[in-house]
């Protein structure tokens, strides 16, 4: 056990080493900072997400109406392709574990830096090109992959996706790959190797230890997608019949494979966010996070839980043990919710200030709800039957994901201060969050109804359903609302350049990243306070209101 | 009616108001348990097939439990919102971090709901899958991109792709044992009004049971992602009586030759028969 400092000290001569290195473009390339390195990647995955959003607008406009002809149904094919995979593969991911874990993790725990700095560089460089590599396919003869972005075997096989769209796609994910195994490992190293004295295991704050379970979770999960991306392209250029039935293979395995790494991803995506809102709503509601430990150990069994429910998305096969994998996923329910009650029991009783990382929270909170409950059905095998493939499954994931991009854009407006020392607008912020919350409502719930009328995904027309039009068209007008809230995001930005210093601690934290300057010196801290609970700096700063302990109920402490 | 109870009986609470809140979720449940043909439908359709009727009943009662938990949740969320904005820029609130007994009711309950929501997964799922011995038997064939419904012990075979639709065409009443394929990528046959879809598999014959309750024309198609012409991979389910199906395999008898000749043809010639219906009058803008 450390010592625990009485009062902040200086933390040697760290604490006043300025930054020599390069600056501008150099500085930008050369750099090993995990700062900069998460700024690069909060930059590059919101790029991603403009552009995967461009796609689903093209594909909304298509499916205005039944005989759309603005795209061939080839392009159709890779347009939804390339939108599902840089949305998962090139934003969500990258954006969770990459831009904010990077940015927020070694500062909450009071480290200069990640452990391995230069592997981090290489995690950036290699997620940098994989998306171009990935990306690159449009330029191709043959068109970007467009198989879907679940790539399953053998359509995705050289005889019917003979062009190198595929084969870009298949080395771009790889890339991306191993940017995401490198920083787990990264993760775990300084999550275990590098907290700051008397940050115990308990003392983390929520983030870092749903970042530390993810990296674990992409350790386990992330390999055995590069294994099958290497075997798919040994299929389709070594001759291999790993997934081919003319040769002994068996196309099945593949989705075995994708999905063993598949729904541990969904997961890897939504640990981190989970993360994020914890944080969020508990220094918003001026409170600590209720049930702080119950939350960790209830993100310890979804992990755990995870890695046993991938055939979910197999029910439809035939050739899974039904039973299993229902009870399985249906139990990802109770740590799920765990979760959203405490949630509720941190605003419970708090003192809520609804600023724009607020109003986000809150919106994840009902978004992902709707995405909870209806996720519910799905792990039920004759529900699934008939719905699987069809718009109640991509409503389903929407609402998942898109209540993810509204905690994203809670960590944005949250941390952001953090590490530019600039706050952005709140006037705009807010009306950002009503065109991001009321869009993705009005996107989600024609395309529920659409699904369960038998709409199927992927169709790049309609022409037996017609009357399909209406509430296609209402999902367009939903698509529209949540293009203007990221177009609001990026006005914001150029309003707000410069324009409102962040202090120290705009929003008075809780966590360590707040005890330091905004943006922090270049190895983070000047000094340290003591680390007595996870939350230092509020304890720091509100000594006479540290957090009841367990003997003290709501009862007790009432007011 | 096999609407399961969602009833979340769990764990004693403490507080009064907790068993007040408990009871009124419980009541609607109840009610509409009760009222039996009234349940609403909550966006699915009663189906026409035996095992679909079932999937629908069980997508009420996951509908009646998600619209109670979710009410209540979005309730809950809506009073914190509501009651306990902050009021002065320095007020703090009593610091409560742990509440244990709470936090074993909400952990106790979800696992009680989620043991009942298995359970009647289980009951119909062992409906849906169940594979009785059957008189009836059509192998279907799904490839890129169209499908092909052979009547083993007859020498029927339809054959449509792309731009011309084929039928199935099945007897109701009784169980009809479906063996289905694929000759080159992964399909689904999905039948919207059966409840039910199922990959055709490249070397995996998948085996499974329709019992039609309705005769009528349904539609179908394919929704597992398989190329270029996916969104044009459709057939229609043509749900007759045993003896209009009967003469409908008779007259292939004469004929086999012909029939194995050109299968396609054969289809198209059924086009014009009396029991097969006629094509659907939509054009495919296949570009």
């Amino acid at each position: 056990m450390t010592d625990v400092l009485e009062h902040p000290v200086a933390v040697g001569d760290h604490g006043h080493h300025e930054d020599h290195g390069p600056r501008g473009v150099l500085k930008w390339l050369t750099t090993t900072d995990h700062k900069v390195i998460g700024l690069s990647y909060t930059v590059t995955a919101v790029i991603m997400l403009v552009i995967g959003g461009l796609f689903a607008e093209i594909i909304r406009a298509q499916l205005a109406s039944p005989n759309g002809t603005l795209v061939s149904l080839a392009q159709y094919n890779e347009l939804f392709t390339m939108h599902g995979s840089v949305m998962i593969y090139l934003f969500a991911g990258p954006f969770a574990f990459g831009a904010l874990a990077n940015i927020v993790v070694p500062i909450q725990i009071g480290a200069p830096d990640m452990a391995f700095p230069r592997l981090n560089a290489l995690s950036y460089w290699l997620y940098l090109t994989g998306s171009i590599t990935m990306l690159s396919g449009f330029f191709t003869a043959g068109g970007a992959a467009n198989f879907g972005w679940v790539g399953y075997a053998p359509l995705s096989n050289s005889i019917n996706t003979p062009g190198a769209g595929a084969d870009l796609w298949i080395g771009g994910l790889l890339l991306t790959g191993f940017s995401a195994i490198f920083t787990g490992v990264n993760l775990v190293a300084t999550i275990f190797y590098l907290r700051a004295p008397g940050m115990t295991m308990f003392r983390m704050p929520i983030f870092t230890w749903n970042l530390l379970v993810t990296a674990l979770l992409i350790l386990l999960a992330f390999p055995v997608l590069t294994a099958g991306l290497i075997m798919l392209y040994a299929d389709r250029h070594f001759g291999t019949h790993i997934f081919s039935v003319a040769g002994g293979g068996v196309p099945v395995l593949w989705q075995h494979i994708f999905w063993f790494w598949g729904h541990p991803e969904v997961y890897i995506l939504a640990l981190p966010f989970f993360g994020m809102v914890t944080e969020i709503i508990a220094v918003f509601s001026r409170k600590p996070v209720f049930g702080y430990k119950g939350m960790v150990f209830a993100t310890l069994t979804i992990a755990a839980l995870s890695l046993g429910v991938w055939a979910h998305h197999m029910f439809t096969t035939g050739v899974v043990l039904l039973p299993f994998f229902s009870i399985m996923s249906l139990l990802i329910a109770v740590p799920t919710g765990i979760k959203i009650f405490n949630w509720i029991g941190t605003m419970w009783r708090g003192e809520i200030w609804f600023s724009t990382a607020m109003l986000m929270a809150i919106g994840f909170l009902v978004t992902f709800l709707i995405g909870g409950l209806t996720g519910i059905y799905l792990a039920s095998p004759p529900l699934d039957f008939f719905t699987h493939d069809t718009y109640f499954v991509v409503a389903h994931f929407h609402s998942v994901v898109m209540a993810l991009v509204l905690a994203g854009m809670a960590g944005l407006y949250y941390w952001g201060p953090k590490i530019t020392g600039y706050l952005l607008n709140e006037t705009i912020g807010k009306i950002q969050f009503w065109f991001l919350f009321v869009g993705t409502q009005v996107f989600t719930f024609p395309i529920y109804l659409l699904g369960l009328r038998g709409m199927p995904r992927r169709m790049a027309i309609y022409p037996h359903d017609p009357q399909w039009k209406f509430l296609n068209d209402v999902a367009t007008v939903g698509a529209i609302l949540i293009g203007v809230s990221t177009i609001l995001f990026v006005v914001n930005i150029i309003v707000s350049w410069k324009k409102y210093p962040a202090g120290d601690n705009p929003w008075d934290g809780h966590t360590l990243e707040w005890f330091t300057t905004s943006p922090p010196p270049h190895h983070n801290f000047y000094r340290l306070p003591p680390i007595r609970s996870e939350r230092p700096t509020w304890d720091y700063n509100h000594p006479e209101h540290t957090a009841l302990g367990h003997g003290d109920h709501a009862k007790d402490a009432a007011r | 009616m096999d609407s399961p109870a969602l009833s979340p009986q769990g764990a004693p609470t403490r507080s009064r108001r907790w068993r007040r809140l408990r009871r009124a979720a419980v009541l609607p449940v109840a009610a509409l348990a009760l009222s039996g043909c009234t349940v609403p439908s909550f966006g699915a359709h009663p189906a026409d097939t035996t095992t679909g009727q079932s999937s629908y009943h069980l997508w009420q009662g996951f509908s009646i439990g998600a619209a109670i938990i979710g009410t209540l949740v979005i309730l809950l969320l809506a009073w914190a919102i509501l009651r306990y904005r902050r009021r002065s820029a320095d007020a703090i609130p009593a610091q409560v971090q742990y509440h244990i007994p709470l936090e074993i009711t909400y952990t106790v309950i979800p696992i009680l709901i989620v043991i009942g929501l298995f359970a009647a997964t289980l009951v119909v799922e062992n409906k849906v899958v169940a594979n009785p011995k059957t008189d009836v038997t059509i192998n279907v064939n799904a490839f890129q991109w169209g499908w092909k419904f052979s009547y083993p012990g007859s020498s029927a075979v339809v054959v449509g792709q792309t731009t011309q639709d084929p039928t199935m065409v099945m007897p109701v009443g009784t169980d009809v044992h479906i063996n289905l394929t694929s000759t080159d990528v992964v399909h689904g046959f999905y039948v919207r009004a059966f409840n039910f879809s199922r990959y055709a598999l490249p070397g995996v014959v998948n085996q499974f049971t329709l019992h039609a309750v309705n005769t009528g024309t349904f539609f179908g198609q394919c929704t597992q992602l398989c190329g270029l012409y996916h969104s044009l991979m459709f057939f229609n389910v043509k749900v007759v009586t045993m003896s209009q199906y009967r003469s409908w395999l008779n007259s292939f008898s004469g004929s086999s030759a012909a029939t194995a000749a050109s299968a396609a043809n054969t289809a198209q010639s059924q086009q014009t028969s009396s029991i097969v219906p006629s094509k659907p009058t939509a054009s495919h803008g296949a570009n």
